[in-house]
């Protein structure tokens, strides 16, 4: 484009950028002080919690500001002009020519009312500087660049109408269009799985070197970041930790935040081999409608252990628990808890039988009931399954607080007033208050930050070895895996590919599915993908 | 066979708009059947005789179990047959009945076209308001025609009529006061004298369907992909025109829907102040005289309008909805 310097001239340099946002009838502040400068063809990964100003500070790079937030201070150059004075109108004829931003979710980022080469091509075109049929040519040879399947036609086709990881190359592609010299990437992975991650990782990767574009990369996933960027700023509470080349930040991280940022994988469980079977699932079919999506699951969970169910979006590991807790009815097969079939469908199962098994969900926001007070959340199964009362269920309560670590000025809470992690806790107090056996934990620390999750699983941890109970741990994320199990479950497409204990699941040789899988992880290490990709091709 | 599913679910809609429209005729019979008093009676007259009574109920089959009344006014009506009117017959034998549907046919194309003149005027005025609101969210603009629509809104239509009839009839004299039309007014001079009721109706209905479309875009301008929209360089009317307004169709679809049908059957009040000859009134007379047939008739029409345009409204929110136009 436009752009009269050379790789390694100064393309963007952020200078004590300060950003407020309005919420609660007042300001706060969102990045306090940030300095940043990217030469170009460089990229540089953004990393940090959720609410540590990654995303603000990512849009602001563009100089643009969510609604509800402005500049408050600092200076955004850009090729020399500073992005924070200039008008919306301005600001506009930079976005989408000589700098362009590639959205967390795709499938909510396209307009579903057009099609892909549509939206692909649009600000290309509106600025002029390709006619529509050399957009259109041009956007089918970046399709073609970035792996996607029947370039010459995809485009023609509505967001809906291809997958997740197809979309998010699509708007790689949308980004790359103008040829912009910045590229800012949010979290572009995040909603991958992670076979899919890679895939996807490998085609922005070759884009950005291909056309040598400066980029931002922002993420919370540290492997991530080390495959792409050159070098690494930590964000925390909207301020700078540290900045350094990407190898030396992985080797020796200087700050004591970005090391517990680096440690919480390290997180490590000894393998139990468990007693006798508390749970057994023969021969499970299960269909939505008429689409089957169990396909014959035969899983076996021992007394005092924990069982991890690995797998994709679409593997079936939720519809699973759907068919152990009743909620959905097997077509086929049984059930087994504790020696005894369980009838199929909850409505036919007693309130023993009920009790005995409790569940905890992905979304903590979402399983709470918002104007019910904590007292009253875990109070309710207390009630139900044991009927305490008065003021024996209130000691019981606080009990149970304490156990999961939080004091009883919690019970006259509101959901809404806790933060993600706490939120996480009280639905663990009201699932052990029916006293279970066994407790299905869906996802639970997919929505966490990685500090919150790590204290999430100790929790978890402990719990179990002081109260004995049993896990069924439902997850995508292998360092969970790694790190909670002592046997693995590893599903695809509604099938048990294979299951064991851990260290035979995690040792070669894999079946192809958890090769696959287990490859896909990305690693600390910033040649990885590097390794991975080339392994690939030769193999 | 390969059905596009487009095709299908409008075929489904069709069925299901059928089938509402049989449930609806059955209760528009029995509610009429439960009306209290007897028509016989009413006619006649207390003076009459339990014979004459008797003679004319059976005249009229009133005698008749109301089930097989129910299915010959049914079978009529699929023929395009109401039935005929009780007003016109009298104790003394002379039959100037007419029939219903001969009664119904000029005051429902009366009804129609001053239907269909307020939506050609308030339907392009409330897009263009809703959209040019969104744009200008919470500017002076926006507030201001905000405030003037719910003004005309919030007042009775009556007053709203005899407002305007009092500045365009009166004192600038622009429009006739009375909208007297019949079968042999020409066009031109018909649409001329229904301007003023067409008028009111319009300020009557803008508000809903302005507000509706400024509420459906701003909720969509919330989205990701509006977000994105906005990152690539696009401008505010680009957005509004090219990116929420596509996706806004189907809401403002049935509001829409719903405005046209009041105008089809609520609008008795205006007709009334202006003098003018539709449907509306003429329901309000046969049920003060007892006249059921066409209580039924006009009923059944209006039923129809209803199921009608909520069916398009349907309709267009499936054909704008690209997940069931393209599926995978």
């Amino acid at each position: 484009m436009s752009s009269n310097s050379g790789k390694g001239d100064i393309l963007l340099e952020i200078k004590n950028l300060e950003i407020e946002g309005f919420s609660d009838e007042k300001w706060h502040d969102i990045v306090k002080g940030v300095d940043l400068t990217l030469r170009c063809g460089e990229v540089m990964g953004l990393i940090g919690e959720s609410g540590a100003g990654k995303s603000t500070l990512g849009l602001a790079a563009m100089g643009f500001t969510q609604p509800g937030c402005r500049i408050k201070a600092g200076q955004i150059k850009f090729d020399g002009v500073d992005l924070a004075k200039l008008s919306d109108a301005k600001k506009r004829s930079y976005w989408g020519t000589r700098m362009t931003y590639v959205a967390q979710s795709a499938a909510a980022s396209f307009n579903p009312a057009h099609r892909l080469i549509v939206q692909t091509t649009a600000s290309t075109i509106r600025s002029g500087s390709k006619s529509k049929e050399d957009a259109y040519r041009d956007a089918r040879g970046l399709y073609e660049t970035l792996n996607l399947p029947d370039p010459k036609n995809i485009g023609e086709r509505y967001p809906h109408q291809v997958s997740g990881g197809q979309l998010q190359r699509v708007m790689t592609a949308m980004a790359m269009s103008p040829r912009p010299d910045l590229i800012i990437f949010d979290e572009p992975t995040t909603a991958l799985d992670v076979t899919t991650q890679v895939e996807v990782l490998s085609a922005m990767r070759e884009i950005v070197e291909t056309f040598n574009t400066a980029a931002i990369y922002i993420t919370h996933d540290l492997a991530v970041v080390a495959q792409m960027a050159d070098f690494i700023k930590v964000l925390r509470y909207g301020k700078e930790v540290e900045e350094a080349p990407t190898r030396q930040m992985l080797a020796t991280p200087k700050e004591a935040y970005t090391k517990s940022l680096w440690s919480v994988r390290s997180l490590e469980k000894e393998e139990q081999k468990g007693g006798n079977s508390l749970l057994s699932l023969k021969g499970i079919d299960a269909s939505y409608g008429t689409a089957k999506v169990l396909h014959n699951v035969n899983i076996e969970v021992a007394k005092g252990t924990t069982v991890a169910v690995v797998g994709e979006s679409g593997s079936g590991k939720s519809t699973t628990a759907r068919v152990i807790t009743g909620l959905l009815p097997q077509t086929a097969g049984s059930v087994e808890f504790d020696g005894k079939a369980l009838p199929k469908s909850l409505s036919e199962r007693t309130k023993e039988e009920k009790r005995r098994i409790q569940m905890i969900y992905q979304m903590a926001d979402t399983a709470m009931n918002p104007r019910q007070t904590v007292g009253e959340i875990i109070g309710r199964p207390l009630e139900f399954y044991l009927g305490m009362r008065g003021a024996e269920k209130s000691r019981r309560i606080l009990d149970l607080l304490e156990m999961i670590e939080l004091n009883g000025d919690f019970m006259q809470r509101l959901p809404g007033e806790l933060s993600g992690g706490q939120k996480q806790r009280i639905c663990i107090a009201r699932a052990l208050a029916a006293e279970p056996d066994f407790i299905i934990c869906d996802e639970v620390t997919s929505a966490l930050d990685q500090i919150v999750q790590e204290g999430i699983l100790k929790l978890l941890m402990r719990l179990q070895k002081e109260l004995g109970l049993t896990y069924l741990f439902i997850t995508h994320d292998i360092s969970t895996v790694k790190a909670i199990s002592d046997q693995v479950v590893v599903m695809n497409q509604g099938e048990v590919v294979e299951q064991g204990q851990k260290t035979d699941v995690f040792q070669p040789p894999h079946p192809e599915y958890t090769e696959l899988l287990l490859s896909s992880v990305p690693e600390m290490d910033p040649d990885w993908l590097t390794n991975l990709n080339a392994a690939r091709r030769a193999g | 066979m390969n059905v596009h599913p487009v095709t299908k679910t409008i075929l489904e809609r069709l069925g299901l708009g059928l089938a509402t429209l049989f449930v609806v005729s059955i209760i528009i019979f029995s509610a009429i059947e439960m009306l209290p008093g007897d028509f016989g009676q009413a006619i006649l007259g207390q003076a009459a005789t339990q014979e004459t009574v008797a003679a004319f109920r059976r005249e009229l089959g009133l005698d008749q179990p109301a089930y097989l009344r129910y299915l010959q006014w049914v079978g009529g009506a699929l023929q395009g047959d109401l039935g005929t009117s009780f007003s016109g017959r009298n104790a003394s034998g002379i039959d100037r009945s007419r029939a219903v549907v001969d009664l119904i046919a000029p005051r429902l194309w009366n009804t129609l076209f001053l239907a269909g003149l307020t939506a050609v005027i308030a339907v392009p005025i409330a897009l263009a308001l809703g959209v040019s609101t969104a744009l200008f969210r919470n500017s002076v603009y926006d507030r201001t025609v905000n405030t003037a629509t719910l003004t005309t809104i919030s007042f009775p239509e009556f007053f709203v009529a005899y407002i305007l009839i009092l500045l365009l009839a009166s004192l600038y004299p622009v429009f006739p006061s009375l909208a007297n039309v019949d079968d042999s007014t020409p066009l031109a001079q018909r649409a001329f004298r229904t301007a003023l009721p067409a008028l009111t109706l319009t300020l009557v209905i803008v508000a809903h369907m302005m507000r509706m479309t400024r509420a459906a875009i701003i909720n969509l301008l919330a989205s990701p992909y509006i977000q994105m929209a906005r990152l690539s360089g696009a401008s505010q009317t680009e957005v509004i025109i090219k990116h929420a307004l596509p996706n806004a169709w189907a809401p403002i679809a049935t509001v829409i829907a719903f405005n046209l049908a009041y105008l089809v059957v609520g609008v008795v009040v205006v007709e009334v102040v202006f003098v003018y000859p539709g449907v509306g009134q003429l329901m309000v007379d046969a049920v003060t005289s007892r006249d059921i047939p066409v209580v039924q008739g006009c009923a059944l029409i209006f039923a129809i309008t209803y199921i009608l345009l909520n069916l398009i409204a349907d309709i267009i929110g499936i054909i704008t909805n690209p997940r069931l136009l393209h599926p995978k």
